[in-house]
């Protein structure tokens, strides 16, 4: 009897969730629909049969190279999240290990660097951007995504870190491990999966950063959001070819995110789990 | 030998060393069809100048002027050349920040250019960017749908026509909206039209001494006209549609009349994107009799900011794009009707053109009818038929822009978007200094 | 524990996240508070000088400023709430048990990966357009006339937009909290008898608050900078009717090229934020020092 009553509550459950999450995804499965779509029917009424084109990439591709957008999008999201570690982990550590009462106003304060409104210092930082020669590199778009992300970084390497229990640390120290035997052999494998996810998640806002991407650059370290950006209106019907331009230019990040889940749930607690 | 030659041949190596050393020039241009195109074709130049590399940044026209804007004033020097459009030049040439074009090359018969174009792009009688691409704006019809309305459509008709034709055309259960017209806030979507709708009306921007004219029963009088016609006769949504939504709907039948850019003619006689290609009919922009038509004037040209190091590659290329040259290259491997129009004079003088391009002397007509001096029936301080061509002109343009399209939506009364407008314009005149 | 010697090393590890947010924090902040009171359009480049408050008070009598502040807080607000409510309902959803756990779980977090531009072009042409989107064909399927979201509910539309792509992040912050739930204080407050209204009220909600006040301190973030979306949708309009402070300084910053009122805005907006940022910690930190 409790059996059979779980089972039912299971298939409504499903049921429910299943249609919360195609409502949600639609509007993505309907974009990567329409890409295959012609550009007529696109346009023609709601329809989830495409007749399967592929001319809308072939047209995409030959409009505007799709590789070099692509290379830049990978190189800067992975080195600025990379760079960004570096700096935040022994942050991070030292705020979660060796607290003061300032540790919870200096990450207030690090937040709150990130309520400037971008385009208003845009004309200022591309001043020192000229001045410094690093307009359209790579280097100067690291350093910015570096910049613009530090503060969540550290702000989640932290809330992980401090759920590591501190007397694993004296229980080490007790065995006489050295700082950095412990840092090694204890606390590292019991950082990982708090800072997989937080790269995880860096990378995903540096893919999706589309502000300074498209306003520092040119050509040379332009990554897929500028790519995008020579889409979005066109003159004539666009539908079709905006679809799979779209689709080209989140899939990298939507297969990494799809298989990356279940670490990028593991940490990305914020501290909110107690 | 003496010095002199010693001289002289160094120069002349120096030239040789500096022609052996590749160059490449960076070229921002706008996503629409023509420079595309132009980007596929590139291959017949650099044959010709194996010195030269292109490289190539396409955006969207808002992120493209951003961009540049941006770019070219903080002296970032990041292009060498830039695609910008009429509103620009004036502005930017008088800062100095491009270089004239005096050396486009010999066979480049500047006089060629089209009056009203090369106007736009002069100051003090020097050409400081080179038209790829003009276009003015014109009545698209429906043939089958006026002779439907018992009506035939004049070469240059009213307003009173028009409106009157709309509501006779319009019959909302077949889908059928009598006349599709921007109503999207921005400078370059609904104020552009309506700027150059209010030419018409004999309404204008600024008295001569800079001061708004929004309080003016002429503006009062455009602004009614459109919101009652666009309500009467207008497509649902019509506060969010720009160029390109109302060119799907005509594409898609959905329009009686489309008052619009002359380039939409080359989509909505395409058969291959529009099903209504053999339907199509043209005249001139309306006027109300006062004198003035409002069609407007817009080219895309490429320019040459003054930061750039490699001024002669960059004005080679330049001259190339917008060479009699490059037509003849777009139509042998194209087609005529793919041809970029409205620059040159010959263009419309040659057979094959206006053959494949049965909306070429409507375009031309129209071009030539406009008068970025002189746009309105009233004296104007300013340059610029749809637009005006001051710094300030974007923002304040965009904003009066939304108070429209508001007024548009029925969020807001027509009395109280103008109220508003003449408002925002006064601060904006007297924070820029020109109105004491 | 915290001897002088373990004190300067951390120091020491904090020193290079602490000085380039400084420096990163500080320059452009004085670059910005220096152009707020110059007289500086970049177009015109002749007529720069000291301008005094007046790029303050010129950005202030904006007559979309008091609205921009209240359409910024309807945003703000609008998308937290859909996304703290949704989360949560959808998290204690897909904890249940289910068929296709896995499959549902990336269908739901998929939304986080698409670029602010992406979505906006794809609500905007595909779902919310009043000829051609999914919702305009729903609509005439059902013999309604199709809504014109961007003229009719311009706000609504954006707040909809801006929550489809952050519900994911609330829902995922909120699942894992939920998982880490002790099963078995459930289960014995399901044993007491307890229903599923009281257990909600009395035992997981207690159990969320921190994890919600994440999401809101995050989120806020974020969604005080919100322009991108209304750029591509509506430019701010009808009217002012959507446009927020990030958009006003936008369009003073970009299309008026008004380097000094842009920077004045900027500066406006920052203190803007702190206030807010001040209320919400005052409401809602107590909860992170647990």
């Amino acid at each position: 009897m409790a059996r059979a009553v779980s089972t039912r509550r299971k298939v409504v459950f499903t049921i429910l969730a299943w249609s919360v999450a195609l409502l949600l995804f639609f509007p993505i499965l309907y974009t990567v629909i329409t890409s295959v779509k012609t550009e007529g029917e696109a346009i023609s009424g709601f329809s989830l049969i495409p007749s399967f084109t592929f001319e809308n990439y072939v047209e995409v591709q030959t409009q505007r190279d799709y590789w070099r957008p692509f290379t830049n999008s990978v190189v800067l999201s992975l080195l600025s999240t990379f760079v960004a570690l570096v700096i935040a982990v022994p942050a991070a550590w030292a705020m979660a290990f060796s607290p003061t009462p300032r540790t919870k106003d200096i990450l207030m304060w690090m937040l709150s660097t990130k309520m400037m409104p971008a385009v208003a210092v845009l004309v200022p930082i591309y001043l020192l951007f000229r001045d410094w020669g690093l307009l359209d590199t790579r280097t100067g778009l690291t350093f910015m995504l570096t910049m613009i992300n530090l503060p969540i970084v550290v702000w989640m390497l932290y809330t992980y870190f401090r759920e590591i229990p501190g007397e694993i640390l004296e229980a080490a120290r007790m065995d006489g491990a050295t700082l950095w035997g412990e840092i090694a052999y204890v606390l590292t494998p019991m950082a990982i999966p708090g800072i997989a996810s937080t790269m995880l998640l860096n990378i995903i806002l540096a893919w999706n950063e589309s502000f300074w991407t498209i306003r520092l650059t040119t050509t040379n370290s332009a990554p897929l959001t500028a790519f995008i950006a020579s889409f979005s209106s066109p003159q004539g019907l666009f539908w079709a070819k905006l679809s799979a331009a779209s689709t080209l230019a989140i899939a990298p990040i939507l297969i990494m995110g799809w298989f990356s889940q279940k670490q990028l749930v593991r940490g990305l607690t914020f501290g909110a789990v107690k | 030998m003496n010095l002199k030659a010693i001289l002289l041949g160094a120069c002349s190596a120096a030239v040789l060393a500096g022609m052996a050393h590749a160059e490449t020039l960076t070229i921002a241009t706008v996503n629409n069809g023509d420079m595309v195109r132009m980007q596929k074709l590139t291959d017949d130049f650099t044959k010709a100048n194996p010195d030269i590399q292109l490289q190539w940044v396409t955006l969207e026209e808002n992120v493209l002027r951003e961009r540049v804007t941006t770019d070219v004033a903080t002296k970032g020097g990041q292009y060498d050349i830039m695609t910008i459009g009429t509103y620009e030049v004036p502005i930017w040439a008088k800062q100095g920040w491009l270089l004239p074009l005096d050396n486009l090359g010999a066979d480049y018969d500047v006089d060629d250019l089209l009056p009203a174009i090369r106007s736009g792009l002069t100051m003090d009688g020097k050409l400081y960017a080179a038209p790829f691409y003009g276009e003015s704006s014109m009545v698209m019809y429906r043939k089958d749908l006026m002779e439907k309305a018992g009506l035939k459509m004049p070469d240059a008709p009213t307003w009173d026509f028009i409106a009157d034709a709309a509501r006779k055309m319009t019959d909302r259960s077949a889908g059928i909206n009598g006349i599709c017209l921007r109503g999207k806030a921005g400078w370059g979507e609904n104020i552009a039209f309506l700027t150059a709708t209010s030419n018409a009306f004999g309404a204008r921007w600024f008295d001569e001494n800079w001061k708004p004219q929004f309080d003016q029963p002429e503006w009062k009088k455009t602004l009614d006209f459109y919101v009652q016609l666009m309500k009467d006769a207008g497509p649902p949504g019509a506060s969010s549609n720009g160029f390109n939504e109302n060119l799907a709907l005509f594409q898609q039948g959905k329009c009686g009349m489309w008052i619009d850019a002359t380039v939409a003619a080359s989509f909505v006689t395409d058969p291959k994107s529009s099903t209504v290609a053999d339907k199509v009919g043209f005249a001139l922009a309306p006027d109300t009799g006062l004198g003035k038509r409002g069609n407007w004037l817009w080219a895309w040209n490429l320019a040459i900011p003054a930061g750039t190091q490699k001024a002669a590659a960059a004005e080679k290329f330049v001259s190339w794009a917008t060479s009699k040259h490059y037509l003849d290259l777009v139509a042998e491997k194209e087609g005529w009707a793919n041809v970029p129009p409205g620059t040159r004079t010959s263009l419309y003088k040659n057979e094959n053109y206006l053959k494949a391009a049965p909306f070429a002397k409507m375009t031309l007509d129209s071009i030539n009818a406009a008068d970025p001096k002189n746009p309105s029936v009233k004296p104007v301080p300013y340059v610029g038929v749809q637009f005006v061509a001051i710094p300030e002109f974007q923002g304040l343009g965009t904003t009066v822009g939304q108070l429209f399209s508001a007024a548009l939506a029925g969020q807001m009364s027509v009395d109280d978007a103008l109220a508003q407008a003449q408002g925002v314009a006064s601060r904006e005149m007297q924070r820029g200094g020109y109105m004491k | 524990m915290a001897t002088a010697q373990t004190r300067g090393l951390s120091r020491l590890m904090m020193a290079p996240s602490v000085g380039l947010l400084l420096i990163w924090m500080i320059v452009p902040l004085a670059m910005t508070l220096w152009f707020s009171f110059q007289n500086y359009n970049l177009l015109n480049p002749a007529n720069v000088g000291f301008a005094g408050l007046f790029n303050y008070r010129f950005f202030y009598t904006d007559p979309a400023f008091f609205q921009s502040l209240w359409n910024t807080l309807a945003l703000v607000g609008g998308v937290l709430l859909i996304t703290v409510l949704g989360g949560i309902a959808i998290a204690l959803l897909i904890d249940q048990e289910i068929f296709g756990q896995g499959i549902v779980r990336i269908m739901i977090i998929s939304p986080f990966f698409v670029m602010p531009p992406v979505a906006a072009l794809v609500w905007k042409n595909m779902i919310m357009h009043p000829s051609y989107g999914v919702l305009a064909d729903m609509a005439r399927g059902l013999g309604l006339q199709p809504v014109d979201w961007f003229a009719q509910y311009p706000l609504l539309a954006i707040i909809i937009i801006v929550a489809w792509q952050w519900l994911p992040f609330a829902t995922l912050i909120l699942l894992t909290a939920l998982q880490s739930l002790d099963g078995e204080q459930k289960e014995a407050a399901e044993m007491d008898g307890a229903g599923f209204v009281s257990r909600f009220v009395y035992l997981t909600l207690p159990h969320l608050a921190r994890a919600i006040t994440v999401v809101i301190l995050i989120q806020t973030i974020f969604l005080l900078g919100v322009y991108a979306e209304i750029l591509v949708t509506t430019n701010g309009g009808p009217g002012y009717a959507s446009t927020n402070l990030a958009f006003l300084i936008y369009r003073t910053a970009l299309l008026g090229y008004d380097v000094g009122g842009a920077s004045a805005g900027g500066i406006i907006a920052v203190i803007l934020a702190n206030i807010v940022a001040f209320f919400l910690m005052r409401a809602v930190g107590k909860n992170l020092d647990r």
